[in-house]
């Protein structure tokens, strides 16, 4: 496997006076998609926001690109390339489509419309809606377009935080289809999930976060048939 | 795709027309008619007012920040043009220096006075902004608020009485009757000064708006998470739009202060903060035409078309129920009415637009509605392609 992109060193985070993630390490290779699975509560939230920077943490190191993003701003860390699909999708509702979009690409000074065309093409429904307002899209669309704001930042790595949080089977289904899609096309994917059993058909790599700390890791497809996850997370 | 571009561009182009008649048409009025007429007083104080609405509405409207301190800022906007536009002569006399020996010996033109109160208040507001920012909703109204009223009390202040002269009136400054034409001594007609004036700061709020930053503002409105998430620095652009509505809310302080020849710290009251709130949300928060259009309807009813409500000379089945303030019920009965029915303002979060107005007189009239249409499909076809 090639160079780690990004690389998670001994990473602990506090809210108050409660430890979310006790120290846990991990890789995400280049070119590849990566997915924390674990509990509610277990810190995988806590984990993506330190990463981008919404959140500072305790100790530890992040570092992407072999640069060392420990505790920069989420502005110097977006503009680095890793940028953040937020939990409950959080679109702009009063704001357009297309004006979501020109949003994601807030910190770029250069020339948007090639991007622009390039998501509408991965979103053809968007591209139907782009005069809507954000609100009034349904809750797939919402996280299309959640997908599509983070991407016209130009990330080398997007991270998901629940994509497929309520939303009908079918649609999750569309949703990672995506993802794969995007992958293909040389964007690295961190996704945390609670659909366990998607994320992990998915995914390259995987890691179970259980409280605070990494239990197990492999790949995706070995961990579908390890007897600790099925038992904990695939319900069978 | 190419049609609809024509039809923007004749709309602008006929916005611009509109524009353009409407300051031509002022100018006419004020050249013909007595310029004492109330149509004067209330056409300058609306502008004046609907400047600082729309500043307040870059703040409330469009970037979520609830902030009553408006009155503060006008209050200093206010004070500083006053002093500093007033003539070192009459600062020197008695006239209204009459406890104080003045300490500000700078006597500036009329421009520079106004952008100077701009200015300070922006000065003013990016330092409370540090402290008061950090504070969401109705916190930061609170805040903002005990601020503007801190201000209050600090321009009355015996202290602050060799610049501001206490709770004395500020007076014989340079106020709209002073107004030359450059170059000549013919008097510049004062309303078309405080629409131009009004017109030029809200034009460039308006162009603040519809720039990256506004859409940054938008966004920090609808998520802060997200924005954030973003890239957006949040307290960086609630900052700016702080300081740039402050500045705005100076300049029409300043304004203000010509208008009424005479400016005292204690006009400058949270009421005055609520008037200009209840003006934002009657026009419809997140609507800069609505703001406009809301300042005008309030300022004409509250000053000149409830006035025959005060009037005691007559009688409603014998009763005097007529007397002065009156028309004071009558106008929060209005309020309230507009309150309850259109609860997002007479624009919603909408502008106007001449689309708008031509479906809503289609509507109305419903003329040839069903030729239009058709002209719309086909158009719509057209603009698919």
């Amino acid at each position: 496997m090639s160079e780690p992109i990004l690389s998670i060193k001994d990473l602990k985070v506090n809210y108050g006076g409660i430890e979310a993630v006790k120290g846990i390490s991990f890789d995400v290779d280049e070119g590849s998609i990566v997915t924390l699975i674990g509990a509610n509560g277990a810190g995988k939230s806590s984990t993506l926001r330190t990463i981008s920077g919404l959140v500072k943490p305790a100790s530890g190191s992040i570092v992407f690109c072999g640069d060392d993003i420990t505790g920069r701003d989420t502005g110097e860390i977006v503009r680095k390339g890793i940028t953040l699909v937020p939990e409950g999708r959080r679109i702009f509702p009063n704001l357009t489509v297309q004006e979501n979009l020109r949003v994601g690409a807030y910190l770029r000074g250069d020339d948007i419309s090639e991007d622009v065309q390039w998501v509408y093409d991965l979103f053809p429904r968007l591209k139907e809606r782009s005069w809507q307002a954000g609100g009034t899209l349904s809750g797939g669309e919402q996280q299309m377009l959640a997908v599509a704001r983070a991407l016209m930042s130009k990330p080398k790595l997007i991270m998901m935080d629940e994509p497929s949080l309520g939303l009908a089977p079918l649609v999750v289904r569309g949703i990672f289809d995506i993802i794969r899609e995007i992958n293909a096309q040389g964007v690295t994917v961190l996704l945390i999930e609670q659909n366990a059993n998607m994320a992990l058909k998915t995914a390259d790599y995987a890691y179970v976060l259980e409280t605070g700390r990494i239990g197990l890791s492999g790949a995706g497809h070995e961990l579908l048939t390890n007897d600790e996850v099925k038992k904990a997370y695939l319900g069978s | 795709m190419k049609l609809m571009n024509a039809r923007k561009k004749k709309d602008a182009l006929f916005s611009l027309i509109a524009i353009a008649v409407m300051l031509v048409g002022l100018l006419i009025m004020e050249l013909t008619m007595k310029s004492t007429s109330i149509l004067f007083t209330v056409l300058k104080k609306s502008m004046i007012y609907a400047l600082v609405a729309v500043s307040m509405n870059l703040l409330n409207g469009f970037t979520g920040l609830f902030s009553l301190g408006q009155a503060g800022f006008m209050l200093i906007g206010a004070y500083t043009y006053a002093i500093f536009s007033m003539p070192t002569a009459v600062k020197l006399g008695d006239s209204v220096y009459k406890y104080y020996d003045c300490t500000v010996n700078l006597e500036l033109g009329i421009i520079p006075a106004m952008l100077l109160a701009g200015i300070f208040a922006a000065v003013f507001a990016a330092l409370i902004g540090l402290p008061v920012l950090r504070l969401k909703s109705d916190y930061l109204a609170i805040a903002t608020l005990g601020f503007a009223e801190i201000l209050r009390a600090l321009f009355q202040w015996d202290a602050m009485g060799p610049v501001t002269n206490g709770a004395n009136v500020l007076r014989l400054y340079k106020d709209l009757t002073k107004l030359k034409i450059p170059f000549t001594n013919t008097p510049f007609p004062p309303t078309l000064f405080c629409f131009l004036v009004s017109g030029l700061c809200i034009a460039v709020i308006v162009l603040l708006i519809n720039s990256s930053y506004g859409r940054a503002f938008k966004a920090i409105r609808d998520d802060e998470i997200a924005a954030e998430a973003m890239g957006i620095n949040l307290f960086k652009h609630k900052e700016m739009s702080f300081v740039i509505s402050s500045f705005f809310a100076g300049i029409s302080g300043a304004l203000l202060a010509m208008f009424q020849y005479t400016v005292q710290a204690a006009q400058f009251k949270t009421a005055m903060t609520y008037e200009i709130l209840l003006i934002v949300v009657i026009g419809g928060i997140g609507s800069i035409t609505g703001s406009c259009i809301a300042s005008f309807l309030f300022i004409a009813c509250n000053e000149w078309w409830l006035r025959f409500l005060d009037e005691s000379s007559s009688n409603i089945f014998g009763l005097n129920i007529m007397r002065s303030g009156f028309r004071k019920v009558v106008f929060s009965v209005i309020i309230m009415i507009i309150v309850l029915f259109f609860s997002k303002g007479i624009m919603g979060d909408r502008e106007f637009s001449w689309e708008r107005l031509r479906a809503f007189s289609r509507k109305l009239f419903g003329t040839d509605a069903r030729k239009r249409k058709n002209e719309e499909i086909s158009e719509e076809v057209n603009g698919d392609v």
